[in-house]
């Protein structure tokens, strides 16, 4: 039996329950304690990689099915390909990256903290790795009670109204979720005689264009929220900005991801032919989040709230690329969610920096910074510059796949979606002038504000070289997650549809 | 020694990041050596790797080095490698040769600047850059080096940071050129899409395969292609980014806003020229706006009283030759062009900085007079490149590259008689506008006192450029005055022949019109009075015919406005009204569970009766 995909869930889990209970002895020991179990899951991870990127070979590097409740078909059934195996490993390196730069950002209830932080990768990690629909949709609730929590009592001024909107938000669209997998699997028991959760044998169920259409609209709200796409995205920049740093840095680089992956995973696949119909609906709202999001990227005054709604911006294009269903387009999108994860984390951690140097978040006062802060200045600016999708930094290798595939998909919505090229150089050019340049603004903070720590450093310089790695030499992922998005592919095109992959 | 190709671009890139680790530990020396020398070596072993391929030119006159694999992925291969043919030799040589005077100088006029490190970090990262986007063979390697000067190009106009100005022109620049490179992105977009390649030599091939002439896909592309080359080189109608960029340090003016980057459209479309071909409407409308922009930007130049914003708009007009010659087939001519420019106009900002050094960074040229007396070097250099500039007849070498350009406009029929009319016309300006900044800077009485000494590290980019713009033209003489072709046999392979007229009389004409013109600046300015008064006409032209005042208020106030109304976002009012909805309701329903069970009593009755009477009457 196979031990390792449910040990990468439990030394999370366990680590976490150990967090909590040692917060009480010293603050140190949960920091130590979660920094031990992310580490562990990394080492487990790490000898995965490069497994299963041979084409033919099955794209499944390694699974597992236990019984659970075997009368509801319902099984404890883990299975890892190249995609989750590249999302687990940003979540694992997030997950480190938050514990790091919490050192001196959280004081209070700390074990509790690392405890929560722990049990959210848990259920990112699940949420990654279940194959059965209903140990999905537990996982998918898993996560957002910690991250509740991690907002909830870590936060900023109005963290009680971001957590509670975030909650009904993602609660709200998960029950239409639910309604949909339980529709879904009773329309296969009335076909088949077989009562089952299990995504592979749910693959390819007959039902009618109608139903199909409803039940695929239960998951892509679901998802869509989670993304989060225009309209649904009003919960994230209240809860990014009233979060603490590393739930801002889990929330962007990981729980953001879950949606795409949900889109990439299970509503294109289980439904073909509906996803195929609603693919220009889908990638309408696209790109009017790219649009939307640069533009209210560009008129925010909290620096927060700007890189919220550059996240939703950059999702506008996970959300085209996954709609435009085709390798390069796909391939753009993995590339653009681990970039995303880096750049938009490592911004998140600049800001939470700067909060604790000066005091608050409103560019209005701020300005000058390079003075007093060339290194955090200077981190600023590389991923202000990756953010705008800079050829040889990662971002512009998923946003360029993205639109290459789009383009064969269709030319108006790619036009319209390279516009947002433009406006990411306006609000990324806009943040750095605001914080960085300019006059030297009266600080808010009596203190003359210090530069980046070692501690800091550290980890901005291994965002950096992640971001340039990605840029320069991305192969490896499209490598590893090839056979992957082909298995996805070949559930996910309807039939009578050739892949929209025109020539090479 | 073609081993070593990979080398030029990384020695400066090395350099580069040197400068950034290094930030704050390195002394001011151990900067200017760093920041000087990788761009030295670079062309030490570029102007090496020049010698072995004219001595002995590669299979095919190219030398293609591949240095790793970008990515393969859903049958799309993309390599970063390397291509040296005539065409990015010239532009390397350029890029390392000009690009080392210019640092030398840099590391004399920016001592004592703050930021001298950081200084020379962006501007050898511009270096590696720049080489990339010429040496690179395919499109998106080209694209990576484009977006990074445009990047280094940032960088340096904002430079001194301090002032929100700067940053203001830096963030108009990189923003104004993306439009362009957003257009030049979906050009890739599509010929990767439709050719299948994205290396330049394999998609040319294809194109010429695929695409008949004058069939709209390749209109198109070449359309597509031609909206990166006015955004990057400061063309009609995206051309307005330029003169603000003046902002930056005048090295920075001089490497990247006059010598290298800005010309970059011109490489760009000479490289593509066989898709060019295939567009006939396309190459028309690359001479239209070169000549349009010549002459618009040589009006703007004579009404500017800043000597760099002169410079810069000189700059525009001067690659509006260049396009007006693409446009007419005339390649070679263009690119003749282009290496000379990048001589005098580097000259000619250089001794602008070499005189603005000495004179407490005042700009105005009203504000200099008589300093042909008391800064020699810096005049008879300053002279020289005006010369060139206007090109003096025989003696420089922008009278022969112009003459090339001028010359293949004659020979392209009627519509090439147009645009050589156009391009007479802006020679005289030329020589009008170049010249009344020498006699009101450089004669007449002084205004401002001058200090300092010049050292070595500025006199010798100075002497060196000079020379090569006198001498720089002899390379390429027209066939009535020795018919010299080295740099036409040079890049044969790579460029189709241009055509040449056949007669001397355009250009004795051509000639005659930039001497007018420098007569006329010495009728006008030889004794330089006060400033201009301020005419309606000089105010439309010192704003460059108002494209600045027409932007701001068809996309810049209106998206500022949006910016600013939308930034509540509205899709939540939406959701704040459901849950204002629910909250109200709950108010007035709550109200209802008051504890009194004489209430909940009567609620009951009234129900009970209303529906029993609801029951009888129906």
């Amino acid at each position: 039996m196979n031990m390792l995909l449910i040990l990468l869930l439990l030394i999370p889990a366990i680590g976490g329950v150990l967090a909590w209970l040692s917060g009480a002895r010293h603050p140190d020991w949960p920091r130590w304690i979660a920094i031990f179990a992310l580490a562990a899951d990394l080492l487990l991870t790490l000898p995965l990689i490069g497994r299963a990127v041979m084409p033919g070979q099955s794209a499944w590097i390694t699974s597992i099915d236990l019984p659970w409740i075997p009368q509801l078909g319902i099984s404890f059934e883990l299975n890892l390909d190249g995609l989750s195996l590249v999302l687990i490993l940003l979540t694992i390196v997030l997950g480190l990256v938050s514990v790091v730069i919490s050192w001196s950002e959280i004081t209070e209830r700390v074990g509790l903290f690392h405890a929560n932080l722990l049990w959210a990768t848990t259920g990112v990690i699940g949420v990654f790795l279940a194959l059965d629909l209903f140990l999905f949709f537990f996982f998918w609730e898993l996560m957002l009670v910690p991250m509740y929590f991690l907002i909830a009592l870590w936060g900023h001024e109005h963290r009680f109204y971001a957590a509670i909107k975030f909650v009904i938000f993602t609660q709200g669209s998960s029950l239409l979720m639910l309604v949909a997998i339980l529709a879904l699997v009773f329309i296969h028991q009335r076909a088949t005689g077989q009562l089952t959760f299990d995504y592979l044998a749910l693959l390819g169920t007959k039902m009618s264009a109608a139903t199909a259409f409803w039940l695929m609209l239960g998951f892509f709200i679901a998802f869509a929220v989670k993304l989060p796409a225009v309209p649904f995205h009003t919960w994230l920049p209240d809860a990014h900005t009233e979060a603490p740093t590393a739930g801002s840095v889990l929330l962007a680089g990981v729980l953001l991801k879950t949606g795409a992956y949900g889109l990439l995973r299970f509503v294109v696949p289980l439904f073909p032919a509906a996803a195929h119909e609603f693919a220009p609906v889908a990638m309408t709202l696209g790109v009017a989040g790219i649009l939307y999001g640069a533009l209210l990227a560009f008129g925010q005054n909290d620096m927060k709230r700007m890189i919220a709604y550059s996240s939703v911006s950059h999702m506008g294009f996970v959300l085209l690329g996954v709609f435009a269903w085709n390798t390069l387009a796909l391939q753009g999108v993995v590339v653009q969610m681990l970039a995303h994860g880096v750049s938009t984390g490592a911004l998140f951690i600049l800001v939470g920096a700067l909060q604790e140097r000066i005091h608050t978040r409103d560019m209005r006062l701020m300005g000058g910074l390079w003075g007093a802060m060339p290194r955090l200045s200077g981190f600023g600016m590389i991923f202000a510059i990756a953010s705008l999708g800079l050829p040889g930094l990662g971002n512009f290798i998923g946003e360029f796949l993205i639109l290459l595939g789009s383009f064969r998909a269709s030319v108006p919505f790619t036009v319209i979606a390279s516009l947002g090229l433009v406006a990411g150089a306006a609000y990324a050019l806009l943040l750095v002038q605001r914080a960085f340049h300019g006059r030297t603004a009266a600080q808010p903070g009596s203190a003359k504000p210090y530069d980046l720590t070692a501690r800091h450093i550290a980890v901005m310089g291994g965002l950096v070289l992640a971001i340039i790695g990605l840029g320069v030499y991305p192969q490896p992922v499209f490598d590893q997650v090839a056979p992957g998005l082909a298995a996805l592919q070949h559930e996910g095109t309807p039939p009578g549809n050739t892949p929209m992959e025109g020539q090479p | 020694m073609h081993e070593l190709l990979w080398l030029v671009p990384t020695l400066p890139l090395l350099g580069s990041v040197i400068l950034m680790l290094g930030a704050g530990r390195l002394s001011t020396r151990a900067e200017a050596a760093a920041g000087a020398l990788s761009v030295g070596f670079a062309a030490v072993i570029a102007f090496t790797i020049a010698g072995g391929f004219l001595l002995n030119p590669p299979a095919g006159a190219a030398y293609e080095q591949t240095l790793w694999r970008w990515f393969d992925v859903g049958g799309l291969s993309v390599t970063i490698g390397l291509r040296l043919d005539p065409l990015s030799l010239v532009m390397m040589l350029v890029i390392t040769g000009v690009g080392f005077l210019i640092h030398l100088f840099a590391t004399e006029f920016m001592e004592g600047e703050e930021g001298y490190g950081r200084f020379f970090a962006y501007l050898n990262l511009f270096v590696a850059a720049m080489l990339l986007l010429v040496l690179g063979d395919n499109f998106l390697t080209l694209y990576t080096g484009w977006e990074g000067v445009g990047l280094c190009s940032y960088l340096l106009i904002g430079f001194w940071w301090r002032d929100p100005a700067n940053g203001l022109a830096a963030r108009k620049a990189f923003i104004v050129t993306r439009i362009g490179d957003t257009a030049l992105l979906i050009g890739l977009l599509l010929i990767a899409s439709r050719l299948g390649t994205l290396n330049i030599a394999g998609a040319m091939h294809n194109a010429a395969q695929s695409w008949p002439a004058g069939s709209p896909l390749a209109t198109l592309a070449a359309f597509l292609l031609l909206g990166g080359a006015v955004g990057k080189s400061a063309q009609l109608p995206l051309q307005t980014w330029l003169p603000d960029a003046m902002a930056g340090p005048t090295p920075v003016s001089a490497l990247i806003h006059a010598a290298t980057m800005v010309t970059a459209g011109v490489y760009l479309i000479a490289r593509t020229h066989a898709l060019f071909l295939l567009a006939p409407a396309a190459q028309y409308t690359v001479g239209g706006i070169g000549a349009a922009t010549l002459l618009l930007a040589g009006f703007s130049a004579l009404a500017q009283n800043d000597i760099k914003r002169i410079l810069a708009y000189s700059t525009m007009s001067q690659i509006g030759y260049m396009f007006l010659a693409l446009g007419v087939g005339a390649w070679g001519a263009a690119m003749f062009h282009l290496l000379t420019h990048a001589f005098f106009k580097a000259l000619l900002f250089l001794s602008a900085g070499a005189v603005t050094m000495r004179l407490h960074h005042e700009q105005d040229i009203y504000k200099m007079g008589g300093l042909a007396r008391r800064l020699p070097v810096a005049f008879w250099s300053f002279l020289i490149g005006s010369a060139a500039l206007a090109a003096l007849p025989l003696v420089t070498a922008g009278f022969y590259s112009k003459e090339a350009i001028l010359s293949g406009a004659w020979a392209d029929g009627s519509s090439g008689r147009v645009l050589w009319a156009a391009g007479v016309f802006g020679a005289f300006i030329t020589g009008l506008y170049i010249f009344r900044a020498v006699f009101i800077a450089f004669f007449g009485e002084a205004h401002t006192e001058v200090s300092g000494r010049y050292g070595w590290r500025v006199i010798l980019p100075l002497s060196v450029l000079s020379v090569l713009s006198v001498l720089g033209g002899l390379i390429e003489l027209p066939p009535a005055l020795g018919h010299v072709t080295l740099l036409s046999n040079l890049l044969a392979p790579v460029l189709p022949a241009s055509k040449e007229a056949a007669s001397v009389a355009p250009l004795l004409v051509a000639s005659l019109a930039g001497l007018l013109g420098i007569g006329l600046a010495a009728v006008l300015y030889w004794r330089p009075a006060r400033p201009p008064a301020e005419t309606p006409l000089w105010r439309f032209w010192h704003a460059a015919a108002g494209f600045d005042w027409l932007y701001d208020r068809l996309l810049v106030r209106p998206v500022l406005w949006a910016a600013r109304e939308g930034a509540d976002d509205v899709i939540d009012s939406v959701y704040d009204a459901i849950a204002w909805t629910a909250r109200t309701l709950h108010e007035h329903v709550r109200r209802t569970q008051n504890g009194r069970v004489r209430f909940y009593t009567a609620g009951l009755a009234i129900g009970s009766i209303s529906l029993i009477a609801i029951a009888m009457i129906r």
